[in-house]
């Protein structure tokens, strides 16, 4: 592999770390303040591809596309925590399993429903089209340079929202003891929603600024679900910090798996969950 | 946890009863039935067998794996590998062979995923069983992702004599009933010894048993390495039966499914396991047949019949057929 092969590797690596951080980070969160295990977390990345899809053939525009696809998944988001999730946070693990996999299931019908059950491709717009050359025969496209720019941006975002502000001071104080938080007066119940959300927001964008490069297709979202919480276990669960540091060692493990040890790629980064078990069993960072 | 609670480990008269007259039907059923019903009815006592597997992991012991179904995979593709290309081969040492071969890796396994508790064992176990998938899914060698033919199911001959003829859907129908029968028998009787005591006080408190001295690591492993192993045997039939194994069976929504049968019936008993395993695939066949109501077609859409049951039902019913009984008993009791 020479110097610039290995260069777009890298940056591929970082775009799908980044990537896979916008949707542990939901999980994490999730996790870390509401104790919700949400193994339907992967169909708020599919949701998000196919509105992408569908918005842009209806409103003509990728950028309209994601303003309005936001707040839709947001707004599903609030809905499904109101109605469903927010009974979950006291039960069982074992139930909140059961629930989110059927939940799976009904996510997965309506879209057939909705939407069929083709492959779809979304058109990288016009405007990010191009490609850098880096030598003669080689370039790196700028898309993909953006996608990196958009979760970084947010990743950025959420860093500042959840250390910097009275927000995210609640939020922090929720995951750090629940009951006594509620009982110097924060209404949890609206924190919940709102990180709930949040979480959906963040999948939602991912698969949606996704899908022009990896294209829109049924169970989409189980096979970024399992990787996200991959994730997860190796940064330690309900850490932010820690799902940033294994996303991108995550996505280093796959890509270059991928390119030097293609067989045996996909089993990769479950190596090196196992590994990092038997060294740090409860992952890289303590929330 | 309150003594209601305690699983229904006791099994009622009443339900006791029931279970022997549900044992009846079964052996006359391949008389009632047809072929077709004789070969699904064959599926659901294989699924039974691969949830009570489970059961012994979460009803007894407490442990939410979620990738118990790759050792069910794994039994099917162990036999697909075995049959050699011309002929059957012998069920007397290939299906010992692929206990072994199971209870050596669910050692191995087991000696790392039960390191974790809690909800880490939940995401280690289905990372672990997405790895397995994921082998076999990626390499052509081991099937890819179209998965393995077994031509010929495996024959029961000793030297020339044929006890049973696995080849027919009725024997066979036979063999897997016993051998559900038997291992229920077997794990009902594992349940009350010193060992399932030991098993059941580490689900309810494991400090406490780890203070009295139970070294409760080498307990929660040796259940993880038995339920896998059982699980192999039903994968092993489950190959027999369809002469086909697909990674699909190893993948994460298997784990799930079984889960959900051994909730559905009540967990902790077996009985509830071979209930909800029944319940659940007839449910699945229903929701598959059901008929066109004007422009829309409800079989077609059965996944999502599916998952909303999953979801009502672990809503409002979240301990299952079993737990419902024992609420309606209790009420009658007091």
């Amino acid at each position: 592999m020479d110097l610039t092969s290995f260069l777009i590797q890298l940056l591929n690596s970082v775009q799908y770390g980044l990537l896979l951080f916008m949707l542990a980070a939901g999980l994490t969160l999730i996790f870390g303040i509401m104790n919700v295990v949400n193994l339907a977390h992967g169909s708020f990345y599919m949701l998000g591809a196919y509105l992408a899809w569908s918005l842009t053939a209806h409103l003509g525009s990728f950028a309209e596309a994601i303003v309005v696809g936001s707040v839709l998944s947001i707004v599903f988001g609030i809905v499904l925590e109101k109605v469903l999730i927010r009974h979950y946070y006291e039960r069982d693990h074992l139930d909140q399993v059961l629930v989110t996999f059927g939940l799976i299931y009904v996510f997965e019908e309506l879209r057939a429903m909705l939407w069929g059950v083709d492959v779809h491709g979304v058109a990288v717009p016009a405007l990010l089209s191009q490609s850098l050359p880096l030598t003669e025969n080689q370039a790196y496209p700028v898309y993909r340079l953006f996608m990196s720019g958009v979760c970084l941006a947010l990743a950025l975002g959420l860093y500042l929202v959840i250390s910097k502000t009275r927000l995210g001071m609640r939020i922090r104080a929720g995951a750090f003891n629940r009951e006594m938080t509620e009982s110097l007066g924060i209404n949890s119940s609206l924190i919940s929603s709102i990180v709930f959300a949040l979480g959906v927001g963040l999948a939602a964008i991912a698969g949606m600024i996704a899908a022009p490069i990896s294209s829109v297709y049924p169970n989409m979202g189980s096979d970024i679900l399992i990787t996200c919480f991959v994730v997860v276990v190796i940064g330690g669960i309900g850490s932010i910090r820690g799902a940033m540091v294994a996303s991108i060692l995550v996505g280093l493990v796959d890509t270059f798996g991928k390119v030097l040890l293609p067989s045996a790629a996909g089993m990769m980064v479950y190596l090196l969950m196992a590994a990092m078990l038997l060294w740090k069993p409860e992952g890289l960072f303590k929330p | 946890m309150s003594t209601v609670r305690a699983n229904l480990e006791l099994l009622p008269r009443g339900l006791q009863v029931a279970l022997l007259l549900g044992a009846a039907c079964l052996a006359v059923f391949p008389f009632a039935g047809s072929d077709f019903y004789t070969q699904m009815v064959t599926r659901m006592m294989i699924m039974g067998i691969f949830a009570m597997s489970f059961d012994l992991l979460q009803g007894v012991t407490g442990l939410v794996s979620q990738g118990h179904a790759a050792f069910f995979g794994l039994g099917g593709y162990a036999l697909a590998f075995l049959t050699p290309a011309d002929g059957p081969i012998s069920i007397w040492w290939t299906l010992p062979l692929v206990v072994v071969g199971i209870t050596a890796l669910a050692l191995v396994i087991g000696f790392l995923v039960i390191r974790t508790s809690g909800i880490y064992f939940i995401m280690v176990t289905l990372a672990i069983s997405q790895m397995i998938f994921h082998l076999f899914f990626d390499n052509k060698p081991l099937g890819g992702s179209d998965g393995l033919y077994i031509n010929f199911r495996p024959t029961a001959s000793l030297f020339g004599w044929i006890p049973i003829d696995l080849e027919s859907r009725r024997s066979f129908y036979y063999v897997v009933l016993v051998a559900m029968l038997l291992i229920f028998a077997f794990l009902r009787r594992l349940l009350w010894s010193p060992f399932g005591r030991a098993l059941a006080g580490i689900r309810v408190n494991e400090h406490r048993m780890k203070a009295i001295g139970f070294n409760t690591f080498a307990y929660k492993l040796a259940a993880f390495t038995l339920g896998s192993a059982l699980a192999g045997i039903a994968g092993y039939f489950y190959g027999m039966l369809n002469g086909l194994v697909s990674p699909e069976l190893m993948a994460f929504q298997m784990s799930a499914l079984v889960l959900m049968m051994v909730v559905l019936g009540g967990a902790g008993n077996f009985a509830g396991a071979i209930l909800g395993a029944f319940a659940f695939e007839l449910m699945l066949f229903i929701f598959k047949d059901l008929p066109t109501v004007g422009p829309v077609e409800l079989g077609k859409h059965w996944q999502l019949w599916m998952g909303l049951f999953i979801v009502l039902l672990i809503s409002f019913a979240p301990r299952g057929v079993l737990g419902v009984v024992e609420r309606l008993s209790a009420r009658k009791a007091a």
